[in-house]
């Protein structure tokens, strides 16, 4: 039973497009049906992921199945749309349909009474089939289909409430964002094609095993990296996933924190065999997720609304996670990803419980004195928090320890100190919020109330997850994560214990910190930000990069713009308008040679022939005969 | 015995003052007139080639006798045509006749 279920995994993918295209023809009328069948649809394919993912974690990662089918064929040209299940896959499958299941009973609190409720289900079915059917490509091709699928759900789902201006330029700004990676994307998947003539991962993963062209891979891995950039929202790609949050909250849970960013990094370790073959490449991913990790983090310190400073964390989460790729630990990746998806899309439906109690407020300052009003939602947030904080013995302590020693194990030892000084930086920035909105001494908070039972129950299963996920991949339970995903090659670490004892002492030390200013007052906040201004501005400014791209958009997009606006208007127009105007003349000069006179016609009529014996008599008679 | 050039001489002498007629008569009777100088002229190509070069001997005839059909439907549709401008106009003077013009 369990060994066959591999062989319907495609029916994973199908279930959710079935449920969005029931509702979006026929069942976006009533509500509530749209809703339960979106819900059975990610249940059953939750319930197929779980047989399939037993099926091979059973096997220790060593089944593999692969099943295609020709889509399209011409000369020098197949593409085929297949299913390839590992261990890689097993483990995004759960993930993905594990916190879609619970985002969407969620939704059903959430988003009760909105008007575009059964639309709102539909766009969750597509996101849901999208992204299970890019975990389950078998090649390149079908990756982008579903690359770009999720791209546009995203996109509809950031807009949901279009008639806020805010949330139409967020949804804009996503997808135009994400369509310069996906150019760079594209373009190395073509190079593939070209080189290799196939996309296949694992003929390609052979193809590549014996090329020695180094600087054809590096440019193609260069190129494939911008896809990865733009969807898991690496610097300098990164600015639209805080605007994304113009979304409702379960989506920004779903795919802004748990899953559709998290396919970056999922691309990364599935074209691995691409980029462990070229050191460069590797170098490249591990300097950007520092760089984006850190980066994200000190601004996620000085924001106030709560959703921004979780999408800040999801930044420099997602940068950790590439990283880890990059310095060769994509075990342990992979393994920050699934157990980030649990505890991630668990802090978001903290907030939007929060969000939804205090009927749209998402600025912490005006909250404070949750914890008293909302038990669930403040303690599930807290262990949330504490998980992504990398608290002993909550998941995100044992992936992030694993980061950590793989950084520190293959010599970056630049990237494993920036990787602490994040994990200290996480764990002070979330209990910043934490001690403000929920225990602090605003008065915002007293008039929430604890959310419906619909809504808390899928909080109390994620923080179970956010709790006990981080297990499968610790010493304790022999680190059989490893064992369900990995690549040829890869150097498994010895747990070191001297690493663990600094990122957890960093996290304490976080904690404390955050405390110590935000409970006991202990330093005068408002002192030091008046004292450190111009650095307190840096950093609530986001480093003016959204500014810096406006500007370079206005003068030098908009210049060139000009430039080829003139070039348009006084070349191309004037040759083709030129054209016209010169035949038209032309057609002036010559119309008064028309006298209407039928013996001038005669006459020109003759003199024509005339020219034309001429002509034939000059040439001889030879050439008409 | 005459031989074929001085028929086809005859011929080209004839078409030539046909053609003159139709480019410089300014009596739009006039050059219906010439037009069938011009068609006659041919005539006696037809007939004069016949006789002297083609094996068949009466093709070139039956050629011409076709055309005198012709010239003869020719001459009433145009004077009929002539007829019918000149009672717009009232006259037969084609410098009159301008109206296909810019």
């Amino acid at each position: 039973m369990m060994e066959t279920s591999v062989q319907y995994a495609w029916i994973i993918a199908i279930l959710p497009f079935i449920a969005f295209a029931l509702i979006g023809l026929f069942l976006h009328r009533w509500p509530r049906l749209s809703a339960a069948l979106s819900i059975l649809a990610i249940g059953i394919a939750f319930l197929i992921s779980l047989l399939v993912s037993l099926a091979v974690f059973s096997s220790e990662g060593n089944l593999v199945y692969e099943a295609a089918a020709r889509w399209l064929s011409m000369p020098g040209l197949q593409v085929d749309m297949g299913i390839l299940v590992d261990g890689l896959t097993a483990v995004m499958l759960i993930v993905v349909t594990t916190v879609a299941l619970l985002v969407q009973i969620y939704s059903l609190g959430y988003m009760h009474g909105d008007p575009g409720f059964a639309s709102y289900y539909a766009y969750q079915s597509f996101f849901a089939g999208s992204m299970l059917g890019l975990v389950l490509a078998n090649n390149f091709g079908q990756i982008f289909v579903f690359w770009e699928l999720v791209g546009l759900a995203s996109y509809l789902l950031i807009g949901f409430w279009f008639g806020r201006n805010s949330a139409k330029e967020a949804a804009k700004k996503a997808f135009i964002t994400n369509r310069v990676g996906d150019f760079g994307f594209l373009l190395s998947i073509l190079f593939l094609q070209i080189l290799f003539g196939t996309l296949n991962f694992n003929g390609l993963a052979g193809e590549i095993a014996g090329y020695t062209n180094t600087g054809i891979l590096i440019g193609i891995a260069i190129l494939m990296l911008a896809g990865p950039v733009g969807k898991s929202a690496q610097f300098p790609l990164h600015v639209w996933l805080p605007d994304a949050m113009e979304g409702p909250t379960p989506v920004s849970a779903l795919i802004h924190a748990a899953t559709m960013v998290a396919a970056g990094v999922y691309l990364i370790a599935r074209a691995y065999f691409i980029f462990s073959s070229t050191p460069q490449a590797l170098l490249a991913i591990a300097v950007i997720g520092g760089f984006t990790a850190l980066f994200a983090a000190t601004i996620a310190i000085v924001q106030n609304d709560i959703k921004r400073i979780l999408a800040y964390s999801t930044l420099s989460q997602l940068g950790y996670m590439v990283m880890a790729m990059g310095v060769g630990a994509m075990t342990a990746g992979m393994f920050h990803l699934m157990t980030h998806a649990f505890f991630k899309s668990l802090l978001f439906l903290g907030a939007g419980s929060v969000i939804h109690a205090l009927h749209d407020e998402q600025d912490i300052w005006k909250m404070g004195r949750l914890a008293g009003k909302m038990p669930v939602t403040t303690w599930t947030f807290v262990i949330g928090a504490l998980a992504l904080s990398g608290i002993p013995p909550l998941s995100g302590f044992w992936s992030k320890d694993e980061i950590l020693l793989g950084a520190y194990a293959s010599g970056h030892i630049g990237l494993y100190i920036l990787g602490t000084i994040v994990a200290f930086l996480t764990a002070f920035y979330m209990f910043r919020l934490i001690f403000v909105a929920f225990f602090g001494s605003g008065e915002g908070g007293l008039k929430a109330h604890e959310s419906p039972a619909v809504m808390s129950v899928p909080l109390v299963i994620l923080a179970v997850m956010a709790i006990i996920a981080g297990f499968v991949g610790s010493p304790l339970m022999n680190n059989v994560f490893a064992h369900w995903v990995s690549y040829p090659g890869a150097v498994h670490h010895n747990p070191s214990l001297g690493i663990m004892a600094v990122s957890s002492l960093v996290a304490v030390a976080g904690i404390i910190l955050a405390w110590a200013v935000y409970q006991k007052k202990m330093v005068n906040v408002a002192a030091v930000k008046t004292r450190f201004n111009g650095l307190y501005q840096l950093l609530y400014h986001k480093y003016y990069i959204d500014e810096i791209y406006q500007w370079l958009i206005d003068h030098l997009i908009d210049g060139t713009a000009k430039v080829l606006f003139w070039f348009d208007v006084y070349v191309i127009n004037g040759l083709v308008n030129g054209i016209a105007a010169l035949t038209g003349m032309a057609g002036q000069v010559l119309r008064y040679t028309e006298n209407g006179q039928v013996q001038t016609y005669a006459m020109y009529m003759f003199a024509g022939i005339i020219v034309i014996i001429g002509l034939v008599m000059m040439a001889g008679f030879a050439i008409v005969l | 015995m005459i031989d074929l050039t001085a028929y086809l001489l005859l011929g080209t002498v004839l078409f030539g003052i046909g053609v003159y007629g139709v480019l410089s008569k300014r009596n739009a009777v006039g050059v219906l007139m010439s037009v069938e100088l011009m068609l006659n002229a041919v005539n006696i190509n037809f007939i004069a080639v016949n006789k002297f070069v083609a094996s068949s001997q009466v093709i070139g005839q039956l050629f011409a006798i076709f055309i005198i059909v012709v010239a003869a439907a020719e001459v009433a549709v145009g004077l009929a045509l002539i007829l019918a401008i000149f009672r717009q106009k009232k006259s037969v003077d084609l410098n009159d006749f301008n109206l296909l013009k810019w």
